[in-house]
């Protein structure tokens, strides 16, 4: 198995992730997001599946009243985000597909990684927002729901982590 | 359509940058909370730094109307219990909803499986919110901000979180060299 590629300094990408979020502010008056454009793919979905449903939730109705929740702001930045790390995995040569090499994850942590989502979604709906959205985005406009959220996410983090230790040996 | 453009530019740069860090590994997301790898807390240390301050001075020097930026709406206790929630998905999967982004655009199969846990999420509570929708909208207190909480003035405060960030990374580095 080939080693990983040295990934970039953290403080330094970190300062480059600042200057993304920075221009972001700057370009579009908002931050960086997420889970959003999870949210909004899931109301196009319910809103073509079933208009009923979508009708008596008002929180599918909230991603489907300005404009077509395929081609929403953050839906498009998350496609954006999917060109990039490609793009920067690929350069660098980190690109490494794990269900073909003999790093396959077992089973057993793709249930975890599909348990893990299905938490994390309803925690970033029930916040109002996610790690980038929220934590990065809000935490850099001191809100003080951004620092309720990453303060609340990570206490529930370390807590768990011990319980979970077999995930991550 | 310009938006959109912006909207994609902006998102391949934080992809790019979420990449490289090396945000995209499940592994180093979750030694975060086993004290093995600091990753998560420079990069978002570092960048939560780099921006507040840009803000700041860029608001200072009239370069960006800052009022014009979108500050979150607080509604304490769906916060605190969605930061609790969200924690625990985040260490069982080692991924968080961007980064899932990236893993699966790095080739790795965790990141697609995170998304689809992610979507059904986000399905579940938009089909439960009429029984949630008041919970939801519970303890509201509209865009609050650390200044307007405490106080003290908006550079006072900038200050403050500088000096207790930087403190946290110099500390990472003094526990990190130790070992």
């Amino acid at each position: 198995m080939r080693p990983l590629r040295p990934y970039a300094e953290p403080h330094i990408t970190g300062v480059c992730l600042g200057l993304v979020l920075l221009a972001c502010f700057a370009l579009s008056g908002q931050g960086l997001g997420a889970s959003g454009a999870f949210a909004s793919v899931a109301s196009g979905v319910v809103g073509a599946v079933s208009p009923e449903t979508a009708g008596h939730s008002a929180y599918f109705q909230s991603y489907l009243q300005d404009g077509s929740p395929w081609t929403a702001w953050i839906v498009v930045e998350i496609i954006g985000v999917l060109i990039g790390a490609a793009a920067s995995a690929a350069l660098a040569g980190r690109t490494r597909l794990t269900y073909v090499g003999a790093v396959r994850p077992s089973g057993g942590k793709l249930c975890a990684g599909v348990a893990g989502g299905i938490l994390m979604g309803i925690g970033a709906a029930l916040a109002r927002g996610c790690t980038s959205g929220l934590a990065l985005s809000g935490g850099a406009m001191l809100s003080v729901a951004a620092w309720i959220f990453m303060l609340a996410l990570f206490f529930a983090g370390f807590l768990a982590a011990p319980l979970v230790r077999r995930l991550w040996p | 359509m310009n938006d959109l453009l912006i909207a994609g530019g902006i998102g391949v740069a934080f992809g790019w940058a979420l990449e490289c860090a090396g945000l995209g590994h499940p592994p180093k997301l979750a030694g975060q909370f086993y004290l093995r790898d600091f990753t998560v807390l420079k990069v978002m240390l570092s960048a939560m730094l780099t921006a507040m301050l840009g803000v700041f001075w860029g608001g200072r020097l009239g370069l960006l109307d800052r009022g014009a930026l979108y500050v979150p709406e607080t509604y304490l206790l769906p916060q605190l219990v969605g930061g609790l929630v969200f924690g625990l998905g985040f260490v069982l999967s080692g991924l968080c909803p961007g980064t899932s982004c990236v893993a699966l655009a790095s080739g790795r199969i965790e990141g697609a499986a995170t998304m689809l846990g992610l979507f059904a999420g986000v399905l579940l509570v938009g089909l439960a919110f009429p029984a949630i929708e008041a919970f939801y909208r519970s303890t509201p207190h509209g865009p609050l901000t650390l200044q307007r909480l405490t106080g003290l003035p908006y550079g006072v405060v900038v200050a403050l979180v500088t000096v207790l960030a930087v403190s946290m990374l110099a500390w990472i580095a003094k526990w990190e060299a130790r070992r």
